[in-house]
């Protein structure tokens, strides 16, 4: 799967939870350990083809997601790799506990990928958003969490995850369509944020669906004169602290940006990293408020919270000031 | 006896129990280690393939404590079968010990998994024994739940699946000794007609004294084709101890030097009442 202008359009118009399903499908045949389980998701979650063409590469363990990541955990002490998949809430905290046990406690091989995380489930409403998946996730020991910025992403983040030999929780954020970042073929290294663009007066760390709206967001101060820095952690832990270093050394007021509650995700992140140091920069978190979204369409929804270019931006540059 | 190497791989265990218990000076959970031990001889004793000197053989039985808190019926057995080494065991519950009230999965010692939390093991012994189906692969997974780890409903989302996939290599035994934490099963969350829900599951179901040998024995070695095996084992909490017997306060509890000293008597009176009957049954 080649990453060109070409493709990733196409890729866009399905959405990662779409695209996950071809890119596991893709890289089946060279991963011969490689299982895919849901919990009567399949369907939902673009696995019908890899269930038809891979049947014994698949199994759907019904609407039960608990005892699904205990199975997983099983398969994977005997050598398989194994992708289960679920809507965000039900993989991450429905699950959680075996989470814990099985990735966590055990650090079993079992990539944990949960699709349409944040608030891409639209009108199905707070019960299947991922609002706190990051925060419940990342506070587990032994896990990797990623969150790719684009179907591109997505690609990069699953082949990766196809070779790396540990738990993860792969959170995949975006409705259909999803804004492109990356039209090329880049280098990614899990635990390697990404700069995407280069500015003097502020620093944006953005994951998953907030990368592409960082970059709007940016372009837009650009017009204020104020250049922003824009970062594209995708993987949330373990944190490039390398990176973080370099942006503290730099000095500008630091902004993360995430499709996630302010509590516990990329913005705790960061928070937790910089708190200790001397040198001091401020930071202000964008993401969710500590509370159940008023549901509408994504859309609808990322401009009632303020998650697209224009209030990002107007947030971004108050801030600025601010902080002066 | 048909089986003397198992009863006697019992009493050794019963003993070691009641050694350890005392001598880590801790509060232990030995009513239900007890309640597990004679399933526990017989696994160890004559059901489960595995080598003492190279635990981590690929070709073993798997074996998963899905009741965690159940390790001082199993530590014993992995030192009676000879997998753990004598000081190696000597270390439970001691600071930094690999053994301690729960399981920790650490292959070289013979442990699988790492449980403690009800209602994990299960599930992960249909995914041990999904991947032997998958792999083509001749050995069995075994995982004892205790009764009142049926409360957890992922025991029975386990218990759906493995059916449905028709696990005939994989085998539940549950401790059926009728009480859990807070006191007997019945006055807390009922499970009667544990044999009718495991058959009502889709599982082949055998329903045993799970402290008479012959009729475990008979139960493990019983063919299963198609579907996974229950074994429904009706044990009693506090198994070969009188004072200990049907007694939840040694659900989770300590021995003194005096109730160490009356506990050994027990097992003693207890073995010798067994050795009477045999002779007098033959």
């Amino acid at each position: 799967m080649e990453i060109n202008a070409k493709n990733v359009r196409q890729w866009s118009r399905l959405g990662s939870r779409g695209f996950f399903g071809q890119v596991i499908l893709e890289i089946a045949p060279e991963h011969a350990n490689l299982l895919v389980m849901s919990a009567d998701l399949g369907s939902s979650s673009g696995l019908e083809r890899f269930r038809k063409t891979y049947p014994d590469q698949f199994v759907n363990a019904g609407i039960a997601e608990q005892n699904m990541v205990g199975v997983a955990a099983g398969l994977a002490k005997e050598g398989f790799n194994v992708f289960v998949t679920s809507f965000a809430p039900f993989i991450s905290m429905r699950a959680a506990e075996q989470v814990r046990m099985n990735l966590g406690y055990m650090h079993l091989n079992v990539k944990a990928v949960s699709i349409g995380s944040g608030i891409a489930m639209g009108f199905l409403g707070n019960s299947h958003f991922g609002l706190e998946d990051m925060a419940v996730m990342r506070a587990i020991p032994g896990l990797t969490v990623v969150s790719p910025a684009d179907c591109a992403e997505v690609l990069k983040v699953v082949e990766a995850a196809a070779r790396f030999d540990g738990p993860m929780y792969i959170r995949l954020t975006g409705a259909a369509n999803t804004p492109i970042v990356y039209e090329d073929d880049y280098p990614f290294e899990l635990g390697k944020g990404q700069v995407l663009r280069e500015g003097e007066h502020v620093s944006i760390v953005a994951c998953g669906s907030m990368v592409y709206h960082s970059l709007r967001a940016a372009e837009l101060l650009a017009e204020q004169g104020i250049h922003a820095t824009v970062v594209n952690m995708h993987t949330i832990k373990p944190l490039d602290s390398a990176l973080l270093d370099q942006l503290l050394q730099r000095g500008a007021p630091l902004v993360t940006v995430e499709e996630h509650t302010v509590i516990g995700g990329l913005g705790s992140a960061v928070a937790e990293y910089l708190a200790p140091k001397r040198q001091k920069v401020p930071q202000l978190a964008i993401g969710l408020p500590d509370a159940y979204i008023d549901t509408g369409d994504y859309n609808y929804m990322l401009e009632q919270q303020g998650l697209t270019a224009a209030p990002l931006a107007a947030k971004i540059a108050e801030f600025i000031r601010r902080s002066d | 006896m048909s089986y003397p190497h198992i009863t006697a791989f019992a009493r050794n265990m019963r003993r070691t129990i009641v050694e350890i218990s005392y001598s880590c000076g801790t509060s232990t959970h030995i009513g239900g280690a007890l309640s597990m031990t004679d399933v526990m001889s017989v696994l160890y004793g004559h059901v489960l393939r595995f080598q003492a000197d190279n635990p981590r053989w690929d070709g073993r039985d798997r074996f998963i404590l899905s009741k965690g808190h159940g390790v001082l019926g199993y530590f014993p057995a992995l030192l009676h079968a000879g997998i753990i080494d004598a000081a190696t065991f000597a270390t439970f519950q001691q600071n930094g010990s690999h053994l301690i009230a729960h399981p920790v999965m650490n292959l070289d010692l013979g442990i699988e998994s790492s449980n403690g939390s009800l209602g994990h093991g299960i599930s992960m012994a249909v995914g041990v024994a999904l991947a032997a189906k998958k792999q083509q692969k001749s050995h069995r997974t075994y995982a004892l739940l205790g009764d009142g780890e049926t409360n957890e409903g992922s025991v029975w989302e386990a218990a759906m699946l493995a059916s449905h996939l028709q696990l005939d290599n994989l085998t539940a035994i549950i401790d059926y000794n009728k009480m859990q934490n807070d006191g007997a099963g019945a006055d807390i969350l009922h499970v009667p007609n544990m044999a009718e829900r495991f058959a009502a599951f889709g599982w082949q179901v055998h329903e045993v004294d799970g402290h008479d040998i012959d009729a475990l024995v008979a139960a493990f070695d019983a063919p299963c084709s198609g579907k996974p095996k229950a074994i429904v084992a009706h044990t009693i909490k506090g198994k070969g101890i009188a004072f200990m017997e049907n007694d939840n306060s040694w659900h989770h509890n300590r021995l003194t030097a005096s109730s160490y000293e009356q506990a050994l008597q027990a097992l003693a009176a207890a073995e010798h009442a067994a050795d009477a009957g045999a002779h007098h049954g033959n």
